[in-house]
């Protein structure tokens, strides 16, 4: 009994699994990724939106397989380990506007917080101001977690409600697949499914490579409850080190592989799918990290708790979906040359909502009883 | 006599702000979290471990439950 316990909070599963997903991460770019974009939720997300046609930015188009891979291995990795359970009904709607307005902030920036972690592993000094970004917008959500904020009780469901995003996934594994033209224009088949002809949704690995390296990602993301979002919070809130040694083997691992590989290059200036609008950097990632904090966690543990059964997860990664739809559809979006026309209206109004829902949400009630 | 904490569907990471408020109450008398999922388990088990506390985990239907009890 002492030996499993020391085992399950021993952190060296939790280093281990941070630098498997770091040489992921990096491999994937070797084999076609785009720059420091080995794994991105956010950006992976939206290329997926632009494949299916919720935005029509022609750049950023492509059904990322990792995102995929992500859910699925989680799925398999639950149901492996009876962790596979449906449940759901916890704040649906504002879960969905969560995931909605934290991807408006993060593709102000141009990344989740796993990219942050790669652009400044790749050198990318932009990325220190979104991650100064996210960590006060953690911050000021575990203000309004001190306070009460709760988003109620989930509960269980029948098990078909956790399959749900398992099975969307695989619909978009058939679609990456057979890439169906199902749209028209001037009377000729056009996408959707749409891809990249250029810009970064054409850079990519293999569909297997993609697939495989979600998978594993996902897999080990069940098992050591990864997350970067919560790795910051634990710090700040109860000065647990626990989930950010992963996130130290994940960046280190990235910053020597991009060492060894001669890829890493300092600088604020020039560098890939990134600006140096910093105010911006750092308002896009803090509204991301507060409406991360009040959903309970990064994109990424987002997309693992989907495939664990979680459809309050799986809301919040279709309002991740929709969100990137909007942004380009309303020039919220950054871009290399900086910020979109109306990003700091849509960072704002994002910043608006949560602090509201963050300021109103409260119970004190649910304590000891 | 353990005071019961239930944070059974809580997301992250109520379960362990309440255990925590509960351990800070009643460092005594011991508390009971209900918590249902695997990482609400952990991170509770990992809190009160760290403060010094004793635990034990058992489980009933969907929930499991945390015993954590002070040493001295």
């Amino acid at each position: 009994m002492q030996g499993g316990a020391a085992l399950k909070y021993s952190r060296n599963p939790l280093v281990l699994s941070g630098m498997v997903i770091g040489a992921i991460a990096i491999a994937l770019q070797r084999l076609g990724n785009p720059p420091n974009m080995g794994i991105c939720v956010a950006c992976m997300i939206r290329d997926i939106s632009g494949a299916l046609g919720l935005h029509r930015a022609s750049t950023v188009q492509y059904i990322r397989p990792e995102i995929i891979g992500l859910v699925l291995g989680s799925t398999i990795s639950a149901a492996a380990n009876g962790e596979f359970h449906a449940r759901g009904g916890s704040a649906p709607l504002i879960r969905f506007f969560l995931g909605f307005f934290a991807m408006v902030g993060a593709l102000v920036f141009l990344g989740c917080p796993w990219r942050a972690i790669l652009r400044l592993a790749g050198g990318d000094a932009n990325a220190v101001l979104g991650l100064a970004g996210l960590i006060s917008g953690i911050w000021v959500g575990v203000g309004f977690l001190k306070a009460g904020y709760t988003l109620g009780r989930s509960h269980r469901n029948e098990p078909g409600s956790g399959l749900v995003m398992p099975a969307l996934m695989v619909v978009l594994l058939l679609l990456a697949v057979f890439a169906p033209q199902m749209g028209t224009a001037d009377g000729a088949r056009t996408g959707p499914v749409f891809a990249s002809l250029k810009g970064p949704g054409s850079q990519h690995a293999p569909l297997l490579a993609s697939l495989v390296g979600g998978l594993i990602v996902g897999v080990l993301a069940q098992r050591t409850r990864f997350c970067t979002v919560g790795a910051l919070r634990d710090l700040i809130l109860i000065r647990d080190f626990h989930l950010f040694s992963g996130i130290i083997a994940f960046f280190s691992t990235a910053l020597f592989l991009n060492l060894v590989l001669g890829q890493f290059r300092w600088g604020f200036v020039g560098q890939p799918i990134a600006h140096s609008s910093q105010l911006w950097n750092f308002a896009g990632m803090a509204l991301a990290g507060l409406a991360f904090t009040l959903a309970g966690g990064c994109p990424g543990r987002q997309l693992i708790m989907s495939g664990e059964g979680d459809a309050d997860a799986g809301i919040f990664v279709l309002g991740m979906l929709a969100g990137a739809g909007f942004s380009h559809n309303m020039s919220m979006a950054g871009s290399p040359a900086g910020p979109g026309a109306f990003s700091q209206i849509g960072v704002l109004v994002g910043l608006a909502f949560c602090l509201v829902l963050g300021y109103y949400m409260r119970r004190t009630d649910l304590g000891v009883n | 006599m353990f005071k019961k904490v239930d944070a059974r569907g809580l997301s992250c990471p109520q379960p362990v702000i309440l255990a925590k408020r509960a351990m800070d109450q009643f460092p005594d008398e011991g508390v009971q979290v209900w918590v249902d999922t695997g990482v609400a388990r952990d991170n509770v088990e990992r809190l009160a471990r760290m403060r010094g506390f004793t635990v034990k985990v058992r489980t009933e239907g969907n929930a499991f439950i945390l015993d954590i009890g002070n040493e001295q």
